[in-house]
């Protein structure tokens, strides 16, 4: 009923629901895990991406679902989180990325989110608002003092929003036709 | 679910997943502990990757830069590096025999003052992953004898202590992370006060008296006091001082190159590390022993 509901409104909008092939969601996020954890050992400038993050952007945006968008999110979330050192308790990326997954994938089901430039835009603000959400969680339920705004965040933002145009487009090729 | 309107379903299930989130945090929190079950079984599947991962990515640079780029500069570096370090070695072996109380001498000399603190030598495979803490990966655990709360350092410097061990990979927890920190003393001055990490690639010394000289480039050690590193090893150089009340802000470049760590050095041992130097070097061969059958450094 719930799908039924949800292709109606695919149908309303004109606004495509991407299936991808077996395993692409999986090996996608094992891939930018696997790299958030290995490559920044020897390019210490790659720890500035957050591959997990975009990689919960773009299937949130592409697949359209609130539902699987918000428990991909935890997913990743909560695998980037115990990946972390002891600053970082389960939860703290859990929480900002289900809210990102569902905000992705809210938004993805009224815009077309598929042109470079939209692509920018929506990554550099979930980017912001991923760190607003890290940031909150910190503040509230873990009592400590963490900047809201940063202009290392602005720059760090831009520099996923580019990387994340090519990260798509590479995604894109997994969609299955 | 059943009552409810189908377009309100994902935002029940949203509201669900965040509780059961913050849930966990509070659980954390209330309990001090970090969900090891969970990290145990992640680390545990990634780990194996990591390793491979950073071993394919050491033969692919190693081709390139030594068949590839620069061929022949590259390798006459490298051998020169090499080479330098071992000099360096030499140079502080001297120094140590000639009796100076010298701080770098602290670092050549530990071998024969911690007689029986047997060391291990191990690869960084991989780092956190996320930028809000500092933390490396090892590719020994608790099969090599690497337990929490051990010691870690290079050459060059204190690098950190073990947070986590798990059954072949220990994780680090960074000099540079906000929860780490170090007994150290200023070396000429002799002033005690733990060094910090910020989150930022520099440390803080945080509890200078404002009564207190502090000079730019001033070497900092360890103190011993921190009962993980043995005393005077190299912690960084004092780059940065503001005056405060009723303390200084010191800032402290880590002596340790932490943002490009590949290789280091774990003190194999959880017993407080003797204070005192004994005078007389041993030869070196008498020096501690490996563990589990693995390599153990004998600088």
């Amino acid at each position: 009923m719930m799908n039924d509901a949800f292709d109606l409104r695919m149908m309303e909008t004109h606004i495509e629901v991407h299936k991808f092939r077996a395993g692409a969601i999986v090996i996608a996020t094992f891939l930018s895990l696997m790299l958030q954890a290995v490559v920044p050992v020897y390019i210490p400038k790659f720890a500035v991406l957050d591959l997990p993050l975009l990689v919960t952007i773009y299937f949130g945006l592409s697949r359209r679902n609130p539902s699987t968008g918000l428990l991909l999110g935890m997913v990743i979330g909560l695998l980037q989180d115990s990946l972390s050192g002891p600053t970082v308790p389960m939860g703290l990326y859990g929480i900002a990325k289900t809210i990102i997954g569902y905000l992705a994938s809210s938004i993805g089901a009224r815009l077309d989110t598929e042109h470079p430039a939209a692509r920018f835009a929506m990554t550099m603000i979930f980017f912001v608002v991923h760190h607003g959400f890290v940031t909150l969680t910190r503040r509230v339920l873990l009592a400590e003092p963490e900047p809201w705004f940063t202009l290392r965040l602005l720059i760090a933002g831009a520099v996923n929003a580019v990387v994340a145009v090519f990260v798509f487009a590479l995604l894109d090729r997994l969609r299955r036709s | 679910m059943a009552g409810i309107p189908s377009r309100h379903k994902s935002l029940v299930l949203l509201a669900g997943v965040i509780l059961l989130q913050v849930v966990l945090l509070a659980v954390q929190i209330k309990r001090d502990s970090q969900g090891r079950l969970l990290r145990v079984w992640t680390v545990g599947a990634v780990s194996p990757f990591q390793r491979a991962g950073a071993k394919g990515i050491g033969n692919i640079r190693g081709t390139w830069t030594h068949y590839f780029a620069l061929q022949n500069t590259s390798r006459d570096n490298e051998q020169l590096r090499r080479e330098n370090d071992e000099l360096k070695l030499q140079v502080n072996r001297l120094q140590s025999k000639a009796g100076e109380a010298d701080r770098l001498a602290a670092l050549l000399n530990f071998r024969q003052t911690q007689r029986n603190v047997p060391m291990l030598a191990a690869r960084v495979i991989g780092t956190s992953a996320d930028s809000a803490s500092q933390t490396i990966y090892l590719d020994r655990g608790e099969h090599d004898g690497i337990r929490r709360n051990m010691g870690v350092i290079t050459p060059d410097g204190v690098v950190g202590k073990v947070v986590e061990s798990y059954r072949d990979t220990a994780q680090v927890l960074l000099l540079t992370d906000r929860e780490s920190g170090v007994g150290a003393m200023l070396s000429d001055s002799r002033i005690q006060s733990p060094v910090g990490g910020t989150g930022e690639p520099l440390l803080s010394m945080k509890y200078i008296p404002t009564d207190d000289t502090v000079n730019m480039g001033e070497h900092v050690v360890t103190s011993g006091m921190d009962r993980i590193f043995p005393r005077d090893l190299p912690v960084g150089v004092v780059t940065e001082i503001k005056t405060g009340r009723p303390f200084q802000q010191v800032r402290v470049r880590p002596a340790a190159n932490l943002q490009r760590l590949e290789e280091v050095i774990v003190l194999l041992t959880l017993h407080p590390l003797e204070q005192k130097k004994e005078p007389a070097a041993p030869p070196e061969g008498a020096a501690g022993k490996s563990v589990g059958g693995t390599a153990a450094v004998n600088p």
